[in-house]
């Protein structure tokens, strides 16, 4: 019927077109839509036009954005406690599942949702909140929407999109030692530009992100929207079926046998054609960090800062303005720059994976500067405790705190303080983000257990030979 | 929301690239009920100093009445957060010009009647030269998809289907709403095709 080749996005796009406007906009359904407490702008758009949610059934809650690290039993900030209680009165006033702040579930709502089988192949997946391109690792169309659509979403179950272009990233041979998916992300967007990817969505491919599990896939897809992405995908394969195999939320039985061979089918066609095609060398990438205020200005630890003097233009403004809120001198190494503090967590690098290389690294070593570990969810938490995992946190001097965005985004009050430099595992460089006048340094969860063992920017690579 | 098909009124150069919806409005501004305005928040940290003095050399700071921002490269980009929008609506700017935007901040943009306007990298740098720090009236026609200042008329991006919904501010609620059948049939469709997409509630 339909000869034509197609990419896994095609495919995914098209079972969920329920109709096409004649300019080109198509209506599509939503196969899972996740809240959290920053939804609160769309339960209240709702509850002005006095709709119901559409399928409470699809929509699920959970606490993150402002979940308190610390004392939950007391939280201080009156306007933490009344996002959360709202959001929990608005999942429950419409009958929506949501795990809140005592649920042994709760987490980061892109930790938790590929954890609970709520993010299967092939579905469409929307969540109020840009990092919701991380499901796309499981082959599932999934990207993060505005209060307006969320709003629209929460009355109809569907969204209007333009269709984005696709853009394949193939990244062949092989990673490096102690090289990330994190790095490999960091990589592209430095290649190609915060913007990069704009307008488009992403297949990443090849043998590398064959490779990789399903926690570096979400990490890479995760970064998808730091390079301006509208999603990030990789294609289904065993590593997937796998992972999701026996979750709770993922399906059983007969039901789990159709769903494999469907998942099977959705790879890529051989010949299918990419708007955009970029390939890239694995053994090229070295482990990562970035120095500036945009997520594409990063470099390998074993390079030297530009220098805005030898740039021209509006980059040449970017460089010093970058430059001058991040306290650093142009031409100098990067590897050496003294660090106040660590962060070891987000939707990024929260998952168990992610500690176990972090630990590796710390394993009898003591942390020269102060810094704080808070897993990307509540299971995450009592898996890495299991595994013994906090105590070599806590015996490096690490804070072990509970799980949710935390330092990332500091809703909940977890800040770095103005002119500090944090080595952070996190997603977002951007100015503030950490709080005001903070200064962020992205890099993988090993990077930056290596900056907390010298206090200074430095090279993983030896820290962890023989080691991993 | 109405719809609009012309912006007249005075602009302004932010010369940055990367302004990212972290700068356009800080996390912690985030709790507040939309009624009570965002406006106040807009580029807070560069607007104001940690004292919370404005900085006098703010363009924002120095001009009342600004309706229109011509800015640089992936303006908007990151967080998906729509108070973004609502910081520069309720502040009073109707348009931003520029090269390029982040995705999700566009789609945000329209959705609260906000024009995002693209211009070549080489005609906004010819604007931000031109503005400086100072401020100039500028007209922006939606029907026609052009910029006149001075005398000059630059022919901008916009996608078709933004430029409607613009123009007649529709909604996409009540777009939605007449498709009720065809969402209905759907899902129908979807639950034989694809059980397992549906959730039974597997406590």
């Amino acid at each position: 019927m339909n000869a034509r080749p197609r990419t896994l996005f095609d495919k995914v796009w098209d079972a969920h077109v329920v109709l096409r406007r004649e300019d080109g906009t198509s209506l599509l359904w939503v196969d899972r839509h996740l809240v959290h407490e920053g939804s609160h702008h769309a339960f209240a758009k709702l509850a002005e036009r006095g709709l119901p949610v559409a399928e409470p059934s699809l929509t699920i809650g959970v606490v993150d954005h402002y979940a308190p690290t610390r004392d939950r039993d007391r939280i201080g900030d009156p306007d933490i406690a009344r996002m959360i209680r709202t959001l929990e009165d608005n999942t429950t006033g419409h009958g929506i599942r949501c795990f809140g702040m005592r649920d042994p579930r709760q987490g980061i709502v892109h930790v938790m949702g590929p954890e609970q089988g709520l993010t299967l192949p092939g579905l469409l997946i929307n969540c109020g909140d840009s990092h919701t391109s991380t499901h796309g690792a499981f082959g599932a169309l999934a990207f993060g929407i505005g209060a307006t659509e969320v709003a629209h979403v929460l009355a109809t179950q569907t969204i209007w999109q333009k269709r984005p272009k696709t853009m394949r990233i193939t990244v062949t041979g092989q990673l490096g030692p102690s090289v990330t998916a994190k790095d490999l992300a960091l990589f592209w967007i430095a290649q190609l530009g915060a913007d990069g990817a704009r307008g488009h969505a992403i297949e990443y491919a090849g043998p590398v992100v064959e490779d990789l599990s399903m926690e570096g896939r979400m990490t890479l897809c995760n970064l998808s929207i730091e390079g301006g992405a509208r999603c990030g995908m990789v294609a289904p394969d065993e590593v997937t079926f796998a992972y999701v195999e026996g979750r709770p939320f993922a399906p059983k039985g007969a039901d789990w046998d159709r769903a494999i061979a469907d998942w099977r089918a959705l790879a890529s066609d051989a010949g299918a054609v990419f708007d955009r095609e970029v390939t890239l060398d694995g053994a090229e990438i070295a482990p990562t960090v970035t120095w500036g205020t945009s997520p594409e200005e990063a470099l390998p630890i074993t390079a030297n800062l530009p220098d805005p003097a030898r740039l021209e233009g509006a980059r040449a403004d970017q460089t010093r303005a970058a430059m001058d809120y991040m306290g650093l001198v142009p031409g100098q190494q990067i590897q050496g720059t003294p660090v106040d503090q660590v962060f070891i967590g987000s939707c990024t690098n929260g998952r168990i994976e992610d500690l176990r290389l972090a630990a590796a690294v710390l394993a009898g070593r003591k942390a020269k500067v102060p810094g704080l570990v808070s897993p990307g969810s509540a299971l995450v938490k009592a898996q890495a405790e299991r595994e013994g995992l906090d105590r070599i946190f806590i015996d490096a001097g690490l804070e072990w705190v509970d799980a949710g965005c935390s330092m990332c985004v500091g809703m909940n009050g977890d800040l770095v303080a103005a002119g500090k430099r944090c080595a952070s595992s996190t997603n977002r460089n951007f100015k503030g983000r950490q709080g005001r006048g903070a200064r962020t340094h992205l890099m993988s969860p090993a990077m930056v257990a290596a900056a907390a063992v010298t206090g200074m920017l430095t090279d993983v690579r030896p820290l962890l030979d023989g080691r991993v | 929301m109405a719809g609009f098909s012309m912006i007249a009124g005075p602009a302004i150069a932010l010369a940055q690239d990367n302004i990212d919806t972290d700068q356009l409005i800080p996390a912690r501004f985030m709790s507040v009920p939309r009624k009570d305005g965002y406006g106040p928040y807009l580029l807070h940290d560069l607007r104001f100093d940690s004292a919370g003095a404005p900085r006098a050399q703010m363009p924002l700071n120095r001009h009342a009445d600004v309706q229109i921002l011509v800015t640089r490269r992936n303006f908007g980009t990151g967080s998906s957060r729509e108070a973004a929008v609502y910081a520069l609506v309720d502040f009073g700017i109707k348009a931003v010009i520029a090269p390029s935007f982040g995705d999700i901040f566009a789609s945000n943009a329209v959705n609260n009647g906000l024009l995002p306007a693209r211009l070549a990298e080489q005609q906004i740098e010819d604007l931000i030269d031109r503005l400086g720090e100072g401020v100039a009236d500028m007209r922006v026609d939606l029907d026609r998809c052009e910029i006149r200042f001075g005398n000059e008329v630059l022919g901008f991006d916009l996608d078709p289907i933004w430029r409607l919904k613009l123009l007649n501010g529709w909604d996409d609620i009540d777009m939605t709403a007449s498709h009720g059948p065809a969402i209905a049939a759907f899902r129908t469709a979807r639950m034989q095709k694809a059980p397992y997409a549906m959730l039974a509630g597997a406590e």
